[in-house]
């Protein structure tokens, strides 16, 4: 127990020190726990069950490569080098011996076993505490061998969740818009990828330009623009089946969708005759609702995780500046009011905290700010990046970043980075080309 | 005289000029005025002497006196070509976010739009196509290639 506790201030307290500063890009450390993460035994059958049938050698090993990979990105935790582990781990699984953990330093330790049974993957894995000589947990799963990753990322979940009282993350995609070709004129496909790079998948051809992809609540459906036809127009599509549709029929460009937190509505904006407002289709009845009417630009909506208020950015105090108001578009309130121009508004799964896009003499900011606006604190200072989405448990963000281009207009590149909410563990998600646009799912488990 | 004295006074009278001009226009500089690209390197013609884009300020979507003449130009040339339709392709630079400069597009296609109709140019021969900031001339991170990269292109649709 107190062991928990510890860890969650060690979480805690660079927040605390951070809110004290407007401006702070540090990339600090914060000592993250020592953790043994021992791989999963594997009898030898099954080891040759698994490698006939996934071509992996040792199964065993592969997830619990899986787990350290998720813990180490986390920032939280220091994976230990295996190579110091004194005990085997089937023996480990059943016994630990606490002294031979507690020399290497490790508090925190990940034990298990991995079985094949009636053509199924069965995993269980424990945890446990080395200081205190006692387990915390132990599950088991069984899932079909090709989820072997998955398992991996759902062990890291359940250990992340015990140790820091929070939900993880891990079991998790992002779906982005991948991009190659030249600065002028970029081809652009969704894709989709687990949240630690993995089992990347394009969903579109690149025939025709698109943009902002959104995850619905309930993980099947997206939410895009697509320039099918040279009609920019906000779609759905269901990642499942590959099908998709134009959400309503309006008569010009619809752009900027994203899905009310229970799924069943599609909030946008639409542009006609130069004014963008913004509105909203049921999914269900089809009913399109205008929620904003003014002359201004209204766009990049996002609704507060009850579905009470919305926020946006509108130009209508001359530059882009974020506002909240009510669902049905009633009382709007701005709520920047910092140097700059603020755009991209998100609010985060918690509901406390809204990020947001800022530009200040020339330079592109990732920051949080209260709902009210109060607070507002900058976690990332760069040339270009924009469009910041949480992870479904609110303590990432992850956004795109573009380079500067040299005096020839060469040397164009888009990537996707994460950063902790606390400005810390700021770092490059790799993907296969060229990426923008991300947004990440929810747990898929749930 | 000879072709290359000619040829010197000729000279002569464009660098007088361009000094004229430039003491006309004090914040002129280099191909941009205020930050709008004043220069002709991405410049294409509809028709001779017709311009087929305007450009615009940061932020902008007001149309200055030289765009507001090329427009002028591009609508006699469609009075005169009267079954030509157009698209107006509103773009972006790079120093926005991609959601609000799709609307910053449009609403730049749509200015120029509205010019064109003020001068007898029916709605039913334009649309408007935005691009936000998806389709740069110039892929460079300098004020200059932005000021290129604002701008509004009339596309012969038919």
């Amino acid at each position: 127990m107190l062991f928990r506790y510890l860890l969650i201030l060690l979480i805690l307290s660079p927040l605390k020190a951070f809110a004290l500063i407007e401006v702070d890009i540090t990339r600090g450390n914060l000592n993250p726990l020592p953790v043994a993460v021992s791989p999963l035994s594997i009898d030898e059958k099954s080891k040759s069950n698994f490698e006939k049938i996934l071509k992996k050698k040792d199964l065993g090993s592969e997830i619990s490569a899986v787990v350290e990979n998720n813990l180490r990105q986390s920032g939280l935790f220091n994976p230990l080098n295996k190579n110091a582990f004194l005990q085997k781990p089937d023996i480990a699984n059943l016994k630990p011996r606490f002294e031979d953990w507690n020399l290497i330093k490790a508090q925190a330790l990940i034990t298990g076993k991995v079985t094949f049974v009636d053509e199924k993957l069965r995993v269980e894995f424990r945890l446990w505490d080395v200081l205190a000589g006692k387990e915390m947990m132990a599950l088991a799963f069984t899932t079909v061998p090709s989820n072997w990753r998955r398992v991996g990322h759902i062990i890291t979940d359940k250990v992340y969740e015990r140790l820091t009282g929070e939900n993880g993350y891990f079991d998790t995609r992002i779906i982005y818009v991948s991009e190659e070709g030249s600065k002028t004129n970029r081809i652009k496909k969704l894709a989709i990828m687990d949240q630690d790079g993995f089992n990347n998948k394009f969903l579109t051809l690149g025939n025709e330009l698109v943009l902002t992809p959104r995850f619905s609540p309930t993980n099947q459906m997206v939410t895009y623009l697509s320039y099918f036809r040279n009609l920019p127009r906000v779609y759905l599509l269901d990642i499942e089946t590959g099908m998709q549709e134009v959400v309503g029929d309006f008569p010009g460009m619809t752009f900027a969708p994203r899905f009310s937190p229970d799924g069943k509505k599609i909030i946008m904006s639409f542009a006609q005759d130069g004014n963008s407002d913004i509105y909203t289709m049921d999914l269900e009845n089809r009913i399109v609702e205008r929620i904003t009417n003014h002359p201004s630009i209204d766009t990049s909506p996002s609704y507060s995780p009850n579905g009470k208020y919305i926020t946006f950015n509108s130009d209508r105090s001359g530059y882009q500046q974020i506002y909240v108001m009510n669902s049905s578009g009633k009382n709007v309130k701005r709520i920047s009011f910092g140097n700059g121009l603020y755009g991209t508004p998100v609010w985060s799964p918690r509901g406390d905290l809204i990020a947001f896009t800022k530009l200040h003499k020339g330079k592109f900011y990732i920051g949080v700010m209260r709902t009210d606006g109060t607070g507002e604190r900058l976690l990332t200072e760069n040339f270009y990046q924009e469009a910041p989405s949480w992870s479904p448990n609110g303590r990432v963000l992850i956004f795109y970043r573009e380079t500067k281009t040299n005096s020839k207009g060469e040397g164009f590149s888009a990537k996707l980075w994460s950063i902790d909410l606390t400005g810390y563990n700021e770092k490059m998600v790799g993907t296969e080309t060229d990426a923008s646009d991300p947004s990440w799912s929810s747990l898929l488990t749930n | 005289m000879n072709l290359s004295k000619i040829l010197k006074n000729v000279f002569l009278v464009i660098v007088a000029s361009l000094v004229l001009t430039a003491c006309a226009t004090q914040k002129k500089i280099g191909q941009t005025q205020g930050d709008v690209y004043t220069g002709k390197d991405s410049v294409e013609y509809l028709a001779s002497g017709v311009k087929d884009r305007v450009f615009f300020a940061t932020n902008e979507t007001v149309l200055t006196t030289a765009s507001r003449e090329t427009l002028r130009k591009q609508a006699s040339w469609m009075r005169k070509n009267s079954k030509i339709t157009i698209v107006l392709e509103g773009h972006a630079d790079e120093r926005g976010t991609r959601e609000y400069n799709l609307a910053l597009g449009e609403r730049r296609a749509n200015s120029a739009k509205d010019y064109l109709m003020t001068y007898g140019i029916s709605s039913d021969r334009i649309s408007v196509l935005s691009y936000g900031k998806e389709r740069p001339v110039d892929s460079g991170s300098s004020p200059l290639a932005w000021s290129k990269n604002r701008r509004s292109v009339s596309v012969k649709a038919n």
